[in-house]
């Protein structure tokens, strides 16, 4: 009775085989590769969103400066805060999650390796289709209005800020089609992100090694486990407010539109509901690689670990909760302001614990003071500056006066940059060795650490003062009288010394993964999986699946303690050590890794087609363009479905049925 | 616009409350940077006489303190927080309501009880709770005098409410805080307090109709210019204009011209009237001062711009 | 040597939560597709009972769409869309004990209801249309058309969906076993699609 079928021919066109090569990357489904990719595309949005600010703070250095339009200003502020928040921070943690994730859990991949390759390729066209607003968007007064002269090309950028407030983001007053660039293009980016976050989230409950238990994961992949929720839980939000204002823009609907009974304030509240949890989306990441970095070169273990896992889990469930404090100024009710005051309050809680258990993680240890251990520092440092203000802004009356002011561009750039893109760094710098198999140069790296330092403080240490003596937000110009020309000069110099930080890390980065000292695969005596294998990562990962016996497991293989607590190198640790590599090179079995796959690429492709075609609906190629892209994507979903994840081999029969194993098949 | 130089008791109120919390944050700062610094170099590797640092995994009772401690912190600022939020949130029963509108990059206030409004300039009287009516005529705006208060939106289709209180007479700037368009940067506030006698014969002098120009004057010929073109379509100047371009339905509108003169700024208050020649370039061309502008470039030749400002001057 | 285990690279242990990997995740997908339609809900309930007297022209009165709905009618499409859950177990029911054919013959059948839904919303929007309440005739129509609008086509993704297994049922003469679990998959969205048109015809059509 029970009859199982034999699948058919599958694909039209031959499947792709290459693990080398530039098709190779175009196909791939191996999550070190398309880690990879995401690093280096966010990187590029980096200089770009960095390009964008340098050019804003050339434009506020001197008052009443006419170096920038009022357009070409409106387009650069969006598009340094969409940029850096949406094609760089997210991406470049991606990047991490991508290539670490199953490193640390001892996986050989993520649950659905072509599916991690389509959350790439959709960012990158989305991140593109955004771009082209420079090229091909549209702008002009709102209705109504007059203007001595068309926009540029620099100010055809979307110009509605990154928040998009309506009505202004409305089809009365940005008239022109940047913003339908805007919010298409967003709409676009978080798809890619949600499908993400459900990849991780079924590799980490489904796909650890035997014997690594939850609470022995480490804190890098707790972060990321909450990230990824609080990504599926917050990215339906601003999806349905994107079609909302996408709707009003090209539709009728009259959501946002107050002329006709819409609500602008509801579009603030959904943009919130979003964009509160979205900047713990931003700082988590940084904060789980500190959590690795400051035990590593502290020879101690993380202090306090169930507490900081707890708090950070608590930070993502309390930052559905806190949104309204965006909108304190808003006209909400005063029990609304008071609610969202105490809620702010009560965040700082989690988020004070994480940094007082990160100083009893370096108190008392043995530290080495190198690159990636100074960065780290520096996040706490800085972290806990935009923390502080942030506390101050929890002050609702208060925040009255710094709303809308640089006072807050200092608090986020504080948490933001300080914060996560030190973070960032740290973390470069540390799994550079087993990125790419050599080492970076410390010099270039400490240098990069201290000109950024300066830099960073210079630029966003005077905001504060700014943003308390009048100078609001999105201000394409200020008047002479205000008296702050002279600190915003100084701005403009720490910005400008921050370029010269990144320029420092480029050189480093490009010249040390070609002509670095070759690195041993365990260079720092660290703590967690991913140094029990060659540098750089081969692509099957682990020759062996691992076993796990505790948290830190490969610290405690190498180290046992004696009675004082101090740990001692066992005996065995150099055999064993010595092991894993001659293991880690010379696979004992076969092992099968996913094939690639070009379907995922071709769903990228097919977004911006769908884009394009709702924004040049009106053309006569526009709706025939929208089509052909949604077809390319149904198709390629279609024949991704029936392409199996590894082509069958012969050597042994096909384990592909059997539950619970690792074989994601058909996704 | 320094909010740390607060006037006015609700701004002292909330700047004492500010500083109050800044002060434990500097407190916080030291201990936890301190702390950091601290043990980054007290415990650096200084090589074979350092030794292995002993693998300490936590602290309970450490960790239930400095959880406790910071609750606590938090608990007893939260309380004159709440106060505040709800008694700077509503306006007190015999305080003075003025309406504020916002416009893409102006702000209009009304006076209900006269029956007149102006433009650019907020003239208050000291000593008073004033209540300020506040909704949008557009997008999103927001109303901001540091030195008397924080700020809150403007909101179309709906009724926000600031409450200011100056007690020293005086000028008090402020700007739009909330990103609207192209010239957002240049939408912003002038608010004068004056001592109460004042501000009741500022009131008397608002509610005269307009200065009329003596015949033949270059005055008369700006005033011919101005009911003769676009600018009628509008302006209103009370006595002159035969209907009001506000009072039209959804219509978009200038400020009140009736009496112009007697603000010291114009043009989202922007502009000084003293300065030579500003009034002259503003009504040239008023898109390359203020990008997006709604008011045109009509190509005037310098002959009307002249007597157009010199009418416009006369309004006292 | 002894602590790292000797598993290939096919049956590796893992610490899971033994549900299969395809499975979990089409549970997380539809978690967050609740918040999606959570927040499409709450869109249209903080809309439909706000006052646009003042947003019509003088002499107009105002169209909300409770005032346009055929309860009766949309009763019988939610029946009918109900009926396709049922089918869908049924296809489900069929692949289990092995017969191929009558899985096919269900999963058609899910998808024929599952038009017919689609059919019956297409001529009540028509309806609606007819009668003066469009996408732009005041938010509360701009909430309920993007709502139902959604779940319709989150209807329509589910039939194409069910016409691909049924097509790759055909073409090769049966579903793998492997194969088969999507059959359960799709049936999970299918449930899913059909709870989430409770919620709204309760929501939307029946509480005043």
């Amino acid at each position: 009775m029970a009859t199982t079928a034999t699948p058919g021919s599958r694909t039209i066109f031959r499947r792709p085989a290459s693990h080398t090569g530039f098709w190779s990357w175009i196909t791939t489904a191996d999550h070190k590769k398309i880690g990879i990719m995401y690093g280096y595309t966010a990187f590029t949005f980096f200089i770009l969103g960095g390009l964008e600010a340098l050019l804003l703070r050339i434009q506020l250095s001197q008052p009443d400066s006419a170096f920038l339009s009022a357009a070409e200003y409106n387009a650069m502020f969006t598009m340094h805060g969409t940029t850096m928040i949406f094609l760089f921070v997210m991406p470049v943690s991606a990047a991490f999650f991508n290539y670490l994730l199953p490193l640390m859990i001892g996986a050989r991949d993520v649950a659905f390796p072509r599916m991690n390759a389509v959350s790439f390729w959709i960012f990158l066209f989305g991140g593109i289709f955004l771009y082209t607003s420079f090229l091909f968007g549209t702008t002009g007064p709102p209705a109504g209005g007059n203007l001595a002269e068309a926009a540029s090309r620099l100010g055809s950028g979307p110009n509605g800020g990154w928040f998009g407030y309506a009505p202004n983001s409305g089809i009365r007053f940005s008239t022109g089609t940047v913003m339908d660039y805007w919010s298409i293009g967003l709409q676009i980016l978080g798809l890619a992100s949600l499908i993400s976050s459900i990849n991780f989230i079924v590799t980490v409950f489904n796909m650890r090694a035997k014997g690594m238990k939850l609470l022995r994961m480490p804190v890098f992949v707790w972060m990321t486990t909450v990230v990824a929720f609080l990504l599926l839980f917050s990215l339906p939000i601003i999806a349905v407010a994107l079609f909302m204002i996408t709707f009003d823009r090209s539709f009728g609907t009259l959501f946002f539109d107050p002329s006709m009974g819409g609500d602008p304030v509801l579009w603030q509240h959904f943009f919130w509901l979003f964009g509160h949890p979205e900047v713990y989306i931003l700082i988590l990441p940084a904060m789980g690689i500190v959590s690795e970095v400051l035990p590593t070169f502290s020879r101690k273990p993380l202090f306090g670990y169930p507490a900081v896992v707890f708090a950070g889990a608590a930070i993502g469930f309390m930052g559905f909760g806190v949104w309204a404090h965006h909108m304190f100024s808003s006209g909400v009710t005063p029990i609304t302001q008071a609610a969202f005051g105490l809620s702010t309050m009560a965040i700082a809680i989690p988020t004070g614990i994480k940094i007082f258990n990160w100083i009893g993680t370096v108190w008392g240890g043995k530290i080495k003071l190198n690159t990636p251990m100074l960065f780290s520092i520096g996040f706490v440092g800085m972290f806990v500056i935009g923390g502080l203000s942030g506390v101050t802004h929890s002050i609702v009356p208060a925040d009255w006066q710094q709303t809308d002011t640089y006072y807050i561009v200092a608090h986020f750039h504080y948490v933001l940059f300080g914060g996560a893109i030190f973070g960032l760094f740290s973390g470069l710098y540390y799994w550079f060795p087993k990125l790419t198999g050599r080492m970076y140069s410390e010099a270039l790296g400490k240098l990069h650490f201290w000109v950024f330092f300066i830099g960073f403080n210079l630029t966003f240490g005077p905001m504060h003062w700014l943003g308390l003596n009048g100078m609001v937000r999105r201000t394409w110009v200020y008047a002479e009288e205000t008296g702050l020309g002279p600190w915003n000069m100084a701005v403009t110099v720490g910005a400008f010394i921050i370029a010269l930080g990144v320029l420092v890390f480029m050189a480093n980065w490009s010249w040390s993964k070609r002509n670095g000292p070759i690195a041993p695969f365990d260079p720092w005596d660290a703590r967690t999986l991913e140094w029990t294998m060659p540098s750089p990562t081969p692509e099957y990962n682990f020759a062996v699946n691992p076993v796990v016996t505790a948290l830190d497991d490969f610290w405690h293989k190498k180290y046992t303690e004696d009675s004082d607590g101090r740990p001692v190198r066992r005996p065995e640790a150099t055999a064993l050590v010595a092991e894993l590599e001659e293991v880690g090179l010379n696979p004992p079995a076969p092992i099968h890794l996913p094939n690639p796959s070009y379907y995922p690429f071709l769903v990228g492709l097919g977004m911006p087609m769908i884009g394009y075609g709702v924004i040049y609906r009106g053309a006569a190629w526009g709706i025939p363009l929208g089509i052909v892209g949604a077809l390319i994507i149904v198709g390629s979903f279609i024949g991704w479905g029936v392409e199996p994840l590894e082509e069958p081999h012969e050597e042994h029969e096909d384990h592909s049925d059997e539950p619970g194993t690792d074989h994601g098949e058909d996704a | 616009m320094d909010s740390l130089d607060p006037q006015g008791p609700i701004a002292k109120d909330i700047d004492g409350l500010f500083r109050l919390t800044l002060y434990i944050a500097t407190a916080i700062f030291i201990l936890v940077q301190g702390g950091l610094l601290y043990a980054a170099i007290r415990y650096r590797d200084r090589g074979e006489r350092t030794p292995e640092p002993k693998q300490i995994e936590g602290n309970a009772r450490l960790e239930v303190i400095w959880t406790v401690i910071p609750v606590l912190i938090l608990a007893s600022i939260a309380v004159p927080t709440v106060d505040r939020i709800f008694k700077y949130t509503s306006c007190s029963d015999d305080a003075l309501h003025i309406e504020v509108i916002g416009h893409q990059w102006w702000f209009e206030y009304g006076y209900p009880d006269e029956g007149f409004t102006t433009a650019n300039v907020l003239v208050m009287p000291t000593d008073t709770e004033v209540c300020l009516d506040m909704s949008s005529d557009d997008v999103l705006h927001n109303y901001w005098i540091p030195k008397l208060n924080g700020k809150r939106y403007l909101v179309p289709g709906q009724d926000t409410v600031l409450l200011l209180e100056a007690t020293e007479p005086g000028e008090y700037w402020g700007q739009c805080g909330e990103f609207c368009g192209l010239s957002h940067a240049k939408m912003r506030a002038r608010v004068i307090a004056m001592a109460p006698d004042d501000y009741a014969g500022w009131l008397a002098e608002q509610q005269q109709v307009a200065v009329m120009p003596a015949e033949g004057s270059l005055e008369q010929a700006g005033l011919d210019l101005f009911l003769g073109g676009q600018c009628v379509s509008c302006h209103n100047i009370s006595g002159v204009t035969a209907a009001n371009p506000a009072l039209v339905d959804g219509a978009i509108y200038g400020p009140d011209l009736t009496h112009f003169a007697s603000r010291s700024v114009f043009a989202g208050a922007v502009l000084n009237l003293d300065d030579p020649g500003a009034l002259e370039e503003w009504i040239d061309n008023p898109p390359l001062i203020k990008p997006g502008s709604f008011m045109p470039n009509i190509d005037l030749t310098q002959q009307e711009i002249e007597a157009l400002a010199a009418y416009l001057r006369s309004l006292d | 040597m002894a602590d790292i285990a000797h598993a290939d690279g096919h049956h590796d242990v893992h610490e899971s939560t033994g549900i299969d990997n395809r499975k979990l995740g089409m549970w997380v997908f539809l978690s967050s597709e609740f918040m999606f339609f959570g927040a499409l809900i709450s869109n249209y309930m903080l809309f439909k009972g706000r006052d646009y007297s003042a947003f019509v022209p003088a002499g107009q009165s105002v169209i909300l769409p409770r005032e346009l709905y055929d309860i009766p009618f949309t009763s019988v499409s939610s029946f009918v869309l109900l009926m396709s859950s049922l089918t869908m177990v049924l296809a489900h029911d069929a692949l289990v004990s092995g017969d191929q054919n009558r899985t096919r013959i269900w999963l058609a059948a899910t998808g024929l209801l599952g038009s017919v839904f689609i059919g019956g919303q297409v001529f009540e929007f028509t309806e609606f249309v007819q009668q003066g309440m469009t996408l732009s005739t005041n938010p509360a129509a701009s909430a309920f058309f993007v709502l139902t609008g959604f779940h319709g086509a989150h209807v329509f993704l589910g039939i194409l969906m069910l016409l691909s297994l049924y097509g790759i049922s055909r073409r090769q003469g049966g579903l793998t076993e492997s194969q088969g679990l999507n059959v359960e998959l799709v049936g999970l969205y299918w449930h899913f699609v059909d709870i989430i048109w409770i919620v709204i015809f309760t929501i939307v059509y029946l509480i005043p």
